[in-house]
């Protein structure tokens, strides 16, 4: 039983790490430009399909490729940023209707490019890490843990101890009066989106040979991360990590004992229950809207 | 020229539209009729300026109620088509409890959350929701005449005239509801939802009102869809029929009565007839995709602001001297 409960967390530890990578990003995003990037489970698919290109295609190595899948995101983030959201920044809604114009045209790409059956991925490593008699971790995994925890430490030293990351800070937090300060929301924004989608594509080419790659894998990602941005509080980076914890430990709990659609509608209710007793969510302050 | 031909020529139109299409474009305008009740319905909802992510699931509850009652106590199916327009309108009395605590945005997420549990309780309780599988053989509308024609439910062109005549009903019921003062306080419940409640309108009130009405006319397009495609799952009713929906009413735009319509109209023929009339099967998402970042872009009111336009146009074009006038004074 122990050894149960101990792998089941270990399961969430790594569900919580890819989890947060997406949201991070999800939260970044709306918190400097206001926009709700539904697209953003589709960069994930795009960082799958990196590694499918690359690693198990064109063999190059793994980790070169999840190199690229994230700067190739990025720059699709980018592209984002400058076709849709800036013409688009006095239009909440059509910032949200613009990336599911986006989220479809990714997705038909993805279907052109590489058909819609699901990728067979060789392995990255067979390894797995023994941890007592019935604990194990596959290293593949770990790269997912570890990643996350490097990448989100580096974000918020980014975002706390350097200019540009005050300088983003500032225009989340009062776009106007950043800009009286001479910083450029433009070039903000920029960041943020190329930060934002470099996450979610790291986290789809991570992920990608231990999961299913298929060109809607995007929809189950996009989901979760809503939930965990909700209950962690809109616009709340801490908030976000935190909540994935949470979420990834309820989830990854009750499916393990009960089953997964019903892991889905609690998590769902928790998101409810959340929007009921405190809106802004456990981090969030209480005037963003 | 008098506003009753202008109906009488649309009117044989409409009957005539289906005897020049194949098969399968017969079948595509059922479902376009019944997306036309959809839209409808979701603009009354959102005259309250609140934008639901559920509509579809709510639609799906009118759909599997029908469906239940017709299969389970054996009820004659165009009774259940109302008893499932009713069942959806209650269900949206008890979700606005929760969900009319939030506005804006997190309304939004908490109609997406609400709903999903929903979809998600079809899909984990097998009895009496049939599981991910759903339902299977609904019974179908059952055949009659009215003398002059004969209702054959096998033919696309029966349910397509039978669809149109009760989705005609509901529309013009919804046309009266938003020209009534209820409907006017819908509008001033979004513009001016200060203004309102110091004058003694009840807010929550009303905002329910407007999502229950919503609601039942969404159960009655879900009912009108399952007795025609005979079979109903829980992933007939996710979040991307929703996103299509939510596309047909900011692509046509939500300021008419007919700016959602219109977007309908226009995205499905373009989507389902146009583009693959022309071959382009495996692009058709892409395209779609593409035409809304455009709209969305260079018409950011709509495709009614269009429609606009141009009679605005034509009003100044034969009476330029009221025009003129005008601009004198």
């Amino acid at each position: 039983m122990l050894d149960l409960l101990a792998q089941t967390g270990l399961n969430a530890v790594y569900a919580a790490s890819y989890i947060s990578l997406v949201a991070v990003g999800l939260v970044l995003i709306f918190g400097v430009m206001g926009v709700v990037n539904f697209a953003h489970g589709e960069l994930f698919m795009v960082g799958a399909y990196a590694v499918v290109a690359l690693y198990a295609d064109l063999q190059v190595p793994f980790f070169v490729a999840v190199a690229a899948g994230l700067i190739f995101v990025g720059c699709l983030g980018l592209v984002m940023e400058r076709a849709l959201f800036r013409p688009l920044r006095d239009n909440p809604l059509g910032g949200l209707v613009a990336s599911i114009g986006f989220l479809m045209i990714l997705q038909s790409l993805a279907v052109l490019g590489f058909g819609v059956r699901m990728e067979h991925i060789p392995p990255v490593t067979q390894e797995v890490l023994s941890l007592g008699d019935k604990v194990r971790l596959p290293v593949a995994r770990l790269y997912v843990i570890v990643a996350a925890i490097v990448l989100l430490s580096s974000l918020w030293y980014f975002l706390k101890r350097t200019r540009f990351g005050w300088a983003l800070r500032a225009s989340a937090q009062d776009p106007e009066a950043a800009m009286l300060q001479g910083i450029s929301i433009n070039q903000t924004a920029r960041i943020a989106m190329f930060i934002g989608a470099g996450l979610a594509g790291v986290a789809g080419a991570l992920t990608a040979p231990l999961v299913s790659v298929n060109p809607h894998m995007g929809h189950s990602v996009i989901v979760t991360a809503f939930i965990v941005i909700i209950v962690g509080g809109v616009g709340s980076l801490e908030g976000a990590i935190v909540a994935s914890v949470a979420y990834a430990f309820v989830h990854t709990f009750v499916t393990t004992f009960y089953d997964g659609v019903l892991a889905d509608i609690v998590g769902l209710s928790l998101m409810l229950i959340v929007l009921i007793v405190k809106p802004t969510g456990l981090f969030g302050s209480a005037d963003r809207a | 020229m008098p506003k009753y031909i202008v109906w009488m020529v649309l009117l044989v139109a409409l009957l005539l539209l289906p005897h020049g299409l194949s098969f399968s474009q017969q079948e595509i305008l059922v479902f376009l009729t019944i997306n036309v009740l959809v839209v409808a319905s979701y603009r009354l909802l959102t005259l309250t300026g609140e934008w639901s992510l559920g509509h579809v699931v709510i639609m799906g509850v009118g759909a599997y109620a029908s469906a239940l009652f017709s299969k389970k106590l054996g009820i004659y199916v165009p009774v259940t088509m109302l008893l499932g327009g009713i069942t959806a309108a209650l269900v949206a009395v008890i979700l606005s409890f929760p969900l009319f605590r939030m506005k804006g945005f997190y309304f939004l997420i908490g109609s997406f959350a609400a709903s999903e549990i929903i979809r998600l309780l079809w899909k984990r309780f097998r009895d009496p929701f049939g599981g991910a599988k759903g339902i299977k053989g609904i019974d179908p509308m059952p055949d009659f005449s009215i003398g002059i024609y004969d209702f054959d439910f096998f033919e696309p062109v029966s349910y397509y005239y039978f669809s149109g005549f009760i989705v005609a009903i509901c529309l013009w019921i919804l046309w009266r509801i938003e020209k009534s003062p209820v409907g006017l306080t819908f509008h001033a419940v979004h513009w001016q939802d200060k203004l309102a409640e110091a004058s003694g309108v009840n807010l929550r009130a009303y905002r329910t009102l407007a999502f229950a009405i919503a609601s039942g006319f969404a159960g009655i397009a879900g009912a009108l869809l399952a007795h025609y495609i005979g079979t109903i799952n829980p992933n007939s009713f996710d979040v991307e029929v929703m996103v299509f929906v939510l596309t047909w009413a900011i692509v046509g735009g939500t300021a008419t009565f007919y700016g959602p319509i219109l977007g309908c109209i226009v995205l499905t023929v373009l989507n389902e007839i146009v583009l693959r009339e022309l071959g382009f099967e495996q692009m058709r998402p892409l395209i779609y995709g593409a035409v809304m970042i455009l709209s969305i872009l260079f018409l950011p009111n709509g495709l009614e602001s269009l429609v606009q336009k141009f009679s605005q146009r034509r009003a100044d074009g034969l009476a330029p001297n009221k025009a003129s006038k005008g601009a004198a004074e």
